[in-house]
Order: structure tokens, then sequence, then C-alpha cells
């Protein structure tokens, strides 16, 4: 070994220990940041969950009834209009004063207070469905007013509860909960219900549907038109100031606020074309251009990736533009385009500002059943229940959030299998 | 090193039965001149060899002859060339039917991301030579055959074309050329990727398809322009220098840059 060689290793040698040192400080750096992130997502996680979890149940007083046919002047045999015309509201407020028997006016308005408005429509449904129950003494889950709800859930036993409730009050909440007739149950209403103003009635089926159908819209429109797009753009389109030109503008709309997309939506759409505010079928619309620069922008990128070597195959066999792009190109850059489509329609998905501008912040009680009928959408909701004093609504918020995420991490998962499921290596 | 002035190619360029004649083709990159009138005939069945150091066009002369040129937006092709007496450059011309008349094969196995049978079947099928699923078959069978793959393959064809080996890939490209019946097929460095076996295999295969297709091919082993071809032209600098039989070339250059390109003076 000769003496320069000797001391380039020891040079190296020398060196390592700095390396090594920049190494290692990398990687703590790179933890630290990842470990942050992680936290991040854990507190925001467990803040949503810990105040949301409880909108998944609700308040019930499991009674037996009698459906006095006499009371509310109606028989197994009386014809639906009828039926659903019968007072079932007064028929629980006779049944709870016989029962619990309040002194005075006060006494007993508190206690009808303690029942949810949705418990004669409970019984409603109970008679549609089955007439043959009248008349009988049923049994029947009676949705408690939201207060019970929250006392039952958060303050039982703590000092607050005499802020809401009077002395009487809590002795029939406690008898209620001693006997165990007052119990918490799956709360179906929060997925069967549109929205209401009271929080124990209030659902998100409305806002859901109103995001399914508004995605819909987006979809069907954003992804054959970006698609389209991003293979002209590609493919065909001579190279010039002009493509340059869009092109440039393409990536500046991928950047602008999505608020401003709701501006130019009810410029548009609304005050010009028409379309109704507040429809899952303008918030489509209004989405769409917003998804469009992300999918053109994907799309393009998945077809440049797509190697020149299997386009030069192609040509050189004979095969005209069309076809190459169509044969080879396409099918290549499918995953990349169905990808960036889904990451747009995530985007989509929770994206509140721009529908606040064409109106879906409208209350919606109705779920709505096609496109062109009001609606809101899931972040909308969320954004429209936050804003309500009842703490019932803070938790339904935060019910709602944690459904908002299991679509989006569904969504994204989709992406990644759809991805993987796809790929072909070349 | 410059361009020569007023530069004749010397030896042979031109011959009695052309398949296709380049005439005072120049080919630019934009501003860039890359290939410089170049005037040269390939003959009907005879396999022409392209030699000249790195960068000096071979390989952009080759892709004028079946337009792939067009493919880049800022190559321009002056002068004519001809096949069978017609100037493919001619508006009038669609590059469609031309490269399936003048096929390529690629410096690196180019195979599509599908089964071998898809490969070799994607030509006939986007030209309508197959009047059947039984004829497509025998094109597929006898493509693979002619390019010697068809014994190490007839039990996958139904496998993804990229599974294979580097060479038998090369060869799976050239099947799929020669599936659709070209007439001339135009090869860029085919072996430059392959090791001795798969080139050996290669050539003997060129030899073979000679008594069907006229073939140029550039080649970077004067060993290999000497073995598969008989005529050899030496461009230099986006000339072209010297076009003589290969034996000749070879042995008794007639052009000094030729002379010390094949001594290995320079290249
Ligand atoms: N797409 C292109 N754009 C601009 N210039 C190019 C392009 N392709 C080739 N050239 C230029 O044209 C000249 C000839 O290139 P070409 O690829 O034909 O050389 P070659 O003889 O095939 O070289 P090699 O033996 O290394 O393959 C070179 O100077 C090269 O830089
Ligand atoms: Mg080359």
């Amino acid at each position: 070994m000769t003496d320069s060689a000797m001391s380039t290793r020891a040079k190296v040698e020398k060196s390592m220990k700095k390396r090594r040192a920049a190494e290692s400080r990398f990687r703590t750096y790179g933890l630290l940041s990842v470990l942050f992130g992680v936290l991040c997502l854990v507190v925001l996680f467990g803040n949503i969950f810990s105040k949301g979890f409880s909108a998944f149940s609700q308040t019930v007083l499991t009674t037996t009834i009698h459906l006095d046919t006499d009371y509310l002047g109606v028989t197994a045999t009386s014809d639906p209009q009828e039926l659903r015309n019968a007072d079932y509201e007064g028929l629980i407020k006779q049944y709870l004063k016989d029962t619990y028997e309040p002194s005075g006016r006060r006494e007993r308005r508190d206690l009808y207070g303690m029942v949810s408005v949705g418990a004669a429509w409970q019984l409603q449904d109970m008679v549609l469905e089955n007439p043959s129950l009248l008349g009988q003494t049923i049994h029947i889950n009676m949705t408690m007013d939201d207060d019970v709800d929250q006392w039952f859930k958060h303050d039982r036993g703590t000092a607050n509860e005499a802020l809401r409730f009077s002395e009487q009050q809590l002795v029939w909440l406690h008898d209620w909960v001693d006997s165990g007739a007052l119990h918490g149950r799956f709360n179906t209403i929060f997925f069967t219900n549109g929205d209401s103003r009271e929080p124990e009635l209030a659902g998100i089926r409305g806002a859901i549907t109103g995001t399914f159908l508004t995605l819909l819209v987006t979809f069907l429109l954003s992804f054959p038109i970006g698609v389209s797009a991003a293979i002209y753009l590609e493919e065909f389109a001579p190279k010039n100031r002009l493509t340059e030109i869009v092109e440039i503008n393409i990536n500046n709309l991928a950047a602008v606020p999505s608020i401003t997309f709701g501006l130019l939506g009810l410029a548009i759409f609304i005050n010009i074309f028409g379309v109704s505010r507040s429809t899952p079928l303008v918030g489509g619309l209004v989405l769409t251009l917003m998804t469009l620069p992300t999918i053109i922008i994907s799309g393009r990128a998945a077809i440049k990736a797509v190697p020149p070597s299997i386009r030069e195959a192609a040509l050189g066999l004979g095969a005209s533009k069309m076809q190459v792009v169509f044969h080879h190109v396409l099918p290549l850059a499918l995953p990349g385009m169905l990808t960036g489509t889904i990451i747009g329609m995530a985007q989509a998905l929770g994206e509140t500002a721009p529908l606040l501008m064409i109106g879906m912040i409208a209350f919606v009680v109705d779920v709505p059943g096609f496109i062109n009928d009001p609606s809101t959408v899931l972040p909308v909701q969320i954004f429209l229940w936050s804003d309500s004093p009842e703490r019932a609504f803070t938790e339904r918020t935060s019910g709602a959030i944690m459904v908002l995420l299991g679509f989006l991490i569904l969504m994204n998962t989709a992406a990644v299998m759809l991805r993987r499921r796809l790929e072909r290596r070349w | 090193m410059s361009i020569i002035e007023n530069h004749e190619t010397v030896g042979t360029p031109f011959c009695s039965n052309p398949k296709l004649s380049a005439r005072d083709v120049g080919v630019f990159y934009g501003d860039k001149q890359a290939i410089f009138d170049v005037s040269l005939d390939i003959g009907s069945n005879e396999v022409i060899a392209l030699i000249g150091p790195s960068g000096c066009g071979k390989s952009t002369f080759l892709r004028s002859l079946n337009r792939m040129n067009d493919t880049i937006d800022i190559c321009r092709v002056t002068g004519e060339i001809l096949l069978d007496g017609e100037n493919i450059y001619d508006p009038k011309v669609d590059v469609v039917p031309l490269r399936a008349t003048v096929g390529m094969v690629f410096q690196k196995p180019n195979p599509f991301p599908k089964s071998i049978y898809d490969n070799i079947s994607y030509g006939p099928r986007i030209h309508g030579l197959a009047s059947s699923r039984v004829d497509l078959d025998e094109i597929v069978e006898r493509s693979l055959q002619r390019a010697g793959l068809w014994t190490e393959v007839k039990d996958r064809l139904h496998s993804p074309g990229t599974g294979l080996s580097g060479g038998q890939q090369q060869r799976l490209c050239i099947a799929r050329t020669i599936a659709v019946e070209p007439e001339v097929i135009l090869m860029d460095e085919p072996c430059s990727a392959l090791d001795p076996i798969a080139t050996a295999k290669i050539e003997e295969l060129i030899d073979e398809l000679r008594e069907n297709y006229t073939i140029a091919i550039v080649t970077h082993s004067m060993q290999q322009a000497a073995r598969v071809s008989q005529r050899t032209a030496y461009f230099h600098l986006g000339q072209l220098i010297e076009v003589n039989n290969t034996d000749m070339v070879f042995t008794t250059p007639e052009h000094q840059l030729t002379e010390a390109y094949i001594t290995g003076r320079f290249g």
C-alpha cells in the first residue's frame, strides 16, 4: 500500500465520524417531525373521538303505554290518513300525567319537556306500520329530550344537574335510572334523519345524501372532462404559446382559494344560467371547477410517466396517434389518473367555503332525493351544528366529523388499493 | 474537427435496385443541423450497416427513413427519401402505412407491458392483417418462429413480454416487427444491450431475414457490421463519408476518415 493510499484511508476514517454524526442528526430530525405529525393526529382524533363518541348513543325511556282507541279516536280499520292525524302527543302526555302525577302546571310542563317530540312520531310510525297494535299495551323506547340525554351521559350526579333540572325532575330522572328504564341506545336517528332544530332528532342522512349526490355530479363531470383535457394537452395540443398559457392557468387554478369558485358559481351558474341554489347540482358544478385542475394535473403527470419507449414501439409498428394513446398510454396512465381523481374527490368531499356561497348552508330538513332538491353536505352540516349553542349539537358536530373522516379514509384507502391493483411494471 | 466543405460521398452510395433512396437529405433539430446532404441507396434484400462515431447522426438518419423523427417537435427534414420511387415526405403520404411498411427495432428492447401473444398480435390487429383468430394465432407462431423465439416461449404465450430476458425481449421486438410483414426493417443498435450469445442469435436472424426484407442496421460493433452486412456506410459529424462493400470498407477504406475510424484512431 502506498503512502497516499494510506492517507486517503486515514482521511476517510477521520471524516467518517462527522458523516455518521450528520446522518444520525438527520435521522433524529426526521423521526421528530414524523412524531410531531403523529402526535398532532392523535390529539386531533382523540379530541374528536372523545367528544363525538357519545353522539352515537341516544338516551331513551323504556315504558309500556296503552294505545287507547277511545283517546286516539281511531281503530285498526281506520284509513292511514286518520291514523296519521291521531293525537299521539296528547296520548303520551296523558300517559305521563297519569303515571307520574305532576302537581301543578309547572311540574306538568317540566315532565312533558323531558320527552322528545320525536316520541310521538315513534308512536305514529309504529301504529302506521302495524295498526293492529291499537288498543293494546305496547313497549316503547321513548326518545328523550337532549337535556335528559346530556344529563344521562355527562351530568348525572354532578353539581351541574341542579342548574338544568328542578328537584322534582331530578327525582324522576334518578328513579328512572335506578329502575333501569332510562338507558342509552344506539342512535339510529343520527343516521336516518335529516337536520332538525331538536338535537335529539337531528341526523346526518340528509347531509350524507347531499354529499353523495354532489360528489356524483362532480365525478360525472370532472372525470371525463379532466381526463380528456389531460390527454389533449399532453398528446395532441401543439406545443406553442397558447398551450403554455393554458398550462400556466391550469396550475394557477389549482391554487385559487376555493371560496372564489363559490363566487364564480354564484355569478355564473345561479345568476346567469338560473340553476337553483343550494342543490347538489350547483354544488357539483362548483366543485367540478375546483377539482378539474387537480385531475388534469395528475392526469398529465400520469401520461408523462408512461415511458416514451412504449409510444415509440407502437408508433414504429404503424399505430396511429389515437391508437397509441388509447391502446398503450391510457391503460398505463389510468391508475395515476384514478388516484388523482380520488384525491380530488376527497378534497371536494371536505370542501365547505364555496358551498356556503351557493346557499348550501340553508337549513334543510328533508333528505334530498335528486340532484335538484335543496340539500346540504356533510362539512356544511358540521359547520352549521358547530355554531349551535346546545351541547347535544356539539356532540353531534364531532360525530359528523367522525363520519366525514371515515369517508375520507375510505376514499384514500380506495385510491391506494386501486393504484396497487392496477399498477403494472415495465 | 468540423464538417468537410463540398464533400462528396466516396465509394458506391447508389445501387441498381434501390428499395429506399435518400437524396440530399438534411435533418435539423431546431437550428442545429444533424445530417448534411446525405444521398444513399438501400438496395432490395440487402443489409446495410451504418457506422460512425457517437453523435454522428446514425440514429437520426435511420429514424428519418420511416419518419419516426416526426415525433420530435423540433425536428425537420429536407431533401427527399424515396420508398419504391415515392417520396415519403410528400405531404400526401400518411405515416401509418409507411411505418407498417418500414418497421423499426429499437436499441433498448421495448415490449409492451402485455402478454407475449398480445405483443406480437398488436400490429396485425390494428392493421387488420388477420381475418380470424386462427389466422392471428398462425401469424404469432410464424413470427416467433422466424425470430427464433418460438420454442422458448410457446408454453407461456400469455405471460407478460416484460418478463423475458433482455435478449429474448429484443427477439420479441423483432418478431413483433416482422409480424406486420414490413418490407424494410430499420434496426438501431439492436444488440447493444445484449450478451454475446444473444447477439449471435440476432445476427443469425438478420442473416435469415435478408431473404425477404431490406435491412438497415446501426451498429457500434465493426465485427457485427462485417458479419451481417453487405454494404457499410460510414457517417462522420452528420456527413456520409463513404459507402462501400463491407469487406472493402474494413480492409481497404477509401477515405482517410473511414480508415481512421476503423483502425480505432477515434470513435
Ligand atoms: N431529440 C434531439 N434533439 C436535439 N438534438 C438531437 C436530438 N437527437 C439527437 N440530436 C443531436 O443530433 C446529433 C446526432 O444524434 P444521433 O442520435 O443521431 O447520433 P448517433 O450517431 O445515433 O449517436 P450514438 O452512436 O451515440 O447513438 C447529435 O449531435 C445529437 O446531439
Ligand atoms: Mg444512436
